[in-house]
């Protein structure tokens, strides 16, 4: 049982990762109207995250299917509970993918008119849909005997869950408009630069608001303590960014976002989904987890896989380390 | 509501977004494959022709992989979704070869398929090389453990039944990963993809040659596809009928099924065609093998295959009353033109070498219409098997131990699903035209010219290298 333990953290490990790297992907997404004056400038931001975007999203695919495999019940209950939230994702995810590759295929304006739309659209519907699943997943729900909700979408939308989706929504965006500015150059690093000071101010208090009431109302001493770090580690990547050190500003804004996600892992400990009516029906790392033999094999398959994993991919980031400029897309022909 | 049934929905949901899901893997797999090849060619022989046309099916292979990219991500959505009792009660054993899958294969796909993409001018030759045979194998291994997933439901091995969480769980990994059915259908699989991107590969090459353009490049690629669909033809009849004697032995009920054979037979014959009453228990008039469907069961000419009406008794015993028959008419017609298209495929993969034999091109334009309009058949045939496999196992969702009714989401009510539903309809649809008039465009422009520059100090050209950019 012990290993369900270990699962919980592994699962929030991948959801950490699935946000502090998409997390930009959803933010340069989001920036395109604010940042760019023409659509060299659009091609230089959606080139930033070319040819990591996918891999990024692959986290979340891999977050899953661990869910699938080390908690099944927990599976089971969010994915079918959730079902109108995450249908909006999805569809979101699938126009933002497909965008990315079609846009550049045709000169014609109104083609990428219609492509830059449907990337900012399917930036901004998970950039917020994932903060209101998770603040409902630290709430609760209402569950019944079997472990099943059946109460339909408008309940999630209560203000605690979408201050969550609020506050996701804007770290990602921030997140993304450093990204920018730490790989482009010119007016576009500057003016990234100058946005994300403006939000910055914004994310903050509304990160802060959502990380004490969530302390308040749902959180435990260790959660709190770590989204006290998540708060001054958010201060500093802003002072940072103010001074112009883009590459520290943005390794401070993956760490709050990584930190920020921890405590409301720690704020559900040792529930994973508890039931608002009644906690007798609560779904716990115990009685959701798989079997210890399930357990076993898959804690083996990670401890190969994950250090992998981050090697190469890491490599990747480091191949495709130079900044994107308007001179890099201009001499590719297409 | 009779129409808000949300099991009727889910099902059909399921059907729908996992056929066309599976329109995109195969290219994806097939094409990864063969552009890899070319791309070797190149490295090998330093002919640009092999540079030109690694670029040119690597561009087609980039449009078809973006949508099976975004449509996975539903996939692997989905199981929660729509069958959260199916998730609960197989998830400590299904759950297993997905995260695999994700872990270790997802990833390293995704990731280098990034670094093919975008690092041209950023790797060395060689490593870049690397890059496309790590995604094709990524692709592939990818393939592998969905199949184990699939081949539980097919086949259920190595789990106990814990019967105060009522669900099955792992008991030996093993035999999950290396399931009699899997090991079947994974060679399966993957040469129905090689011959569909090889038939497409084909229909490119030859819209280009009968056109009179690009004749140096599409003459390798139109040899090579032809080939490559032949090869891998003649391959799919033998793999089919080792995943057909798998099968019998897991499910008997869908080889009968397959033919429609109510009652037990010994050298059973096998119905090329048949017409008779739509559900196949009287038939009309048919052409017939005789003995053929004995071979396929059970490699005897005069071997016994059990009938429907036998199994259902036997079935009805042991796990109580119930109709354990699939819908025996969508099961006859998905096997036949499984393997006919598949059959057609090779045979005009064959009369295509005959015909470019040395260096000969056909005049006839009839010729080349059926090379050009030939790429579906293996598509297609890849979706009816499908159809085949997963209708003939009904009414199991996971086969004898949990009915598709009972796997549906109790939650979600049968509006929900059917919001869902029309959803995906519609942005799939829409998607499809996008896919096919983008495919369509880069195909009909065919390869681009390489441009070249001298090396310092010799009179030696090099190919201008230059990554993708969006
Ligand atoms: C190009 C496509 C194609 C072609 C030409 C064939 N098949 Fe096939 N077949 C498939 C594509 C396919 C498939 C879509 O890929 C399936 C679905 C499940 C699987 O593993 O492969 C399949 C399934 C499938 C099954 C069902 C397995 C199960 O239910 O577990 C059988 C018995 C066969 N095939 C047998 C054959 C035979 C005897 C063939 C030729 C003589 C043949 N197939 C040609
Ligand atoms: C790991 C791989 C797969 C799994 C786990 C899987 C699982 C399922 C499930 C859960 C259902 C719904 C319940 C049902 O109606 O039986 C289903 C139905 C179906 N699947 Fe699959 N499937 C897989 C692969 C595929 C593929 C690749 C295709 C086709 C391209 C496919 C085609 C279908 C169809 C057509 C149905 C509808 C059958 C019906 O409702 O009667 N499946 N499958
Ligand atoms: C019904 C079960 C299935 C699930 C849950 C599923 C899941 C997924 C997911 C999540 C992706 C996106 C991966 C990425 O972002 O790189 C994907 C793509 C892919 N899937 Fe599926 N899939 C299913 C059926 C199948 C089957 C039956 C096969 C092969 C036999 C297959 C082979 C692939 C391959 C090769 C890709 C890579 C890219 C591409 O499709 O173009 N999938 N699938």
């Amino acid at each position: 049982m012990d290993l369900a333990y270990l699962w919980f953290f592994i699962v929030g490990f991948l959801f950490i990762g699935y946000f502090v790297l998409d997390g930009f992907d959803f933010g340069v997404g989001m920036s395109l109207p604010f940042l760019s004056k023409d659509d060299t400038d659009r091609r230089v931001l959606i080139n930033t995250i070319g040819p990591i975007w996918d891999l990024n999203e692959t986290w979340v695919i891999v977050a899953g299917a661990s869910l699938f495999a080390a908690f099944p019940e927990w599976y089971a209950t969010l994915f079918s509970g959730f079902y109108l939230a995450l249908l909006l994702i999805l569809l979101a995810l699938i126009v933002r993918g497909v965008s990315f590759e079609y846009r550049h295929k045709n000169p014609d304006s109104r083609w990428k008119k219609w492509f830059d739309g449907m990337i900012i659209v399917g930036s901004a519907v998970p950039a917020l849909l994932w903060g209101v699943a998770f603040a409902n997943i630290v709430q609760g729900v209402e569950l019944d005997a079997s472990f099943t909700y059946s109460g339909g979408l408008l309940p999630l939308l209560n203000p605690y869950a979408l201050l969550g989706g609020l506050t996701t929504l804007l770290l990602f965006f921030t997140h993304g408009v450093i990204f920018v500015s730490l790989k482009t150059d010119g007016e576009l690093r500057e003016c990234a630069r100058v946005l994300a000071t403006k939000s910055g101010i914004l994310t903050i208090v509304v990160a802060a608001t959502f990380l004490v009431w969530t302390t308040l109302a749902y959180g435990s001493f260790l959660s709190g303590a770590v989204a006290v770090i998540a708060a001054v580690a958010l201060i500093a990547s802003y002072v940072l960014n103010l001074r112009g050190r883009e590459g520290w500003a943005f390794g401070f804004m993956a760490f709050t976002i990584a930190t920020a996600v921890l405590s409301l892992f720690l704020a559900l400990f040792p529930d994973v989904m508890p039931a608002s009516n009644n906690p007798a029906y609560s779904l716990t790392i115990e009685n959701a987890s798989s079997s210890n033999y399930t357990l076993t094999v898959m804690t083996w398959t990670a401890l190969f896989a994950l250090p992998l994993v981050l090697a190469y991919q890491g490599w990747t980031y480091w191949i495709f380390r130079k900044r994107v400029t308007r001179a890099t897309v201009l001499v590719s022909a297409h | 509501m009779e129409w808000l049934d949300p099991l009727a929905l889910a099902r059909w949901q399921f059907g729908l977004t996992t056929v066309y899901h599976f329109l995109f893997v195969p290219i994806t797999i097939g094409m990864a494959l063969v552009v890899a090849i070319f791309q070797t060619a190149w490295y090998r022989t330093d002919k640009t022709q092999y540079l030109q046309l690694t670029r040119f099916f690597g561009g087609l292979f980039l449009i078809n992989f973006a949508m099976g990219v975004v449509t996975g991500i539903v996939q692997e959505f989905q199981f929660g979704m729509n069958w959260s009792d199916y998730s609960r009660f197989v998830g400590d054993i299904f759950g297993a070869p997905l995260a695999f899958e994700g872990l270790l294969a997802f990833f390293f796909e995704a990731t280098f398929i990034g670094l093919w993409i975008f690092g041209w001018d950023k790797l060395p030759r060689g490593l870049h090389l690397a890059t496309i045979w790590c995604a094709s194998m990524g692709a592939i291994l990818s393939a592998y453990f969905i199949l184990a997933a699939n081949a539980f439901m097919q086949n259920p091995v190595g789990y106990a039944m814990n019967p105060e969480k009522g669900r099955a769980e792992l008991v030996d990994i093993v035999a999950v990963l290396f399931n009699p059915i899997a090991l079947a259908q994974f060679p399966h699989t993957i040469l129905g993809s090689i011959m569909v991107a090889t038939a497409i590969i084909v229909s490119v090459a030859a819209w280009h040659i009968s056109r009179g353009q690009h004749f140096e490049t599409m003459r390798p690629a139109l040899r090579l596809g032809l080939w490559g669909l032949l090869a891998s033809g003649v391959l799919m009849f033998i793999s089919g009928d080792s995943l057909g004697l798998a099968m019998v032995q897991a499910q008997p009920m869908k080889m009968a099924a397959a033919e429609s054979l109510y009652s037990t037979t010994a050298g059973a014959s096998f119905s090329i065609f048949s017409i008779g009453t739509p559900d196949g228990s009287s038939e009309i008039w048919s052409v017939r093998v005789p003995g053929l469907l004995s071979f396929l069961s059970t490699h005897t000419f005069n071997g016994t295959v059990e009938g429907i009406n036998d199994l259902q008794v036997a079935y009805v015993k042991a796990y109580g009353p119930g109709d354990y028959s699939p819908i025996t008419w969508v099961t006859y017609w998905a096997f036949r033109w499984m393997i006919g298209l598949g059959a057609v495929a090779a045979i005009v993969a064959t009369a295509g070498l005959f015909f470019t034999r040395g260096h000969r091109l056909p005049k006839n334009k009839w010729i080349w219409k059926i090379a050009i309009w030939s790429w579906p058949l293996p598509l297609i045939a890849m979706s009816v098997g499908w159809i085949f496999t997963e209708m003939g196992r009904q009414p199991w969702i996971v086969f004898g131990l949990l009915k598709t009714e009972a796997g549906v989401s109790p939650g979600v009510s049968g509006l929900d699903v059917l919001i869902s539903l029309i959803a995906f309809t519609l942005v799939y649809g829409i998607l499809a035209v996008v896919e096919v008039k983008l495919f369509l465009k880069t195909a009909q422009a065919g390869p681009a010219p390489i441009e070249m520059t001298k090396v310092d100090g010799s009179d030696d050209e090099q190919p201008v290298l230059v990554g993708t950019v969006y």
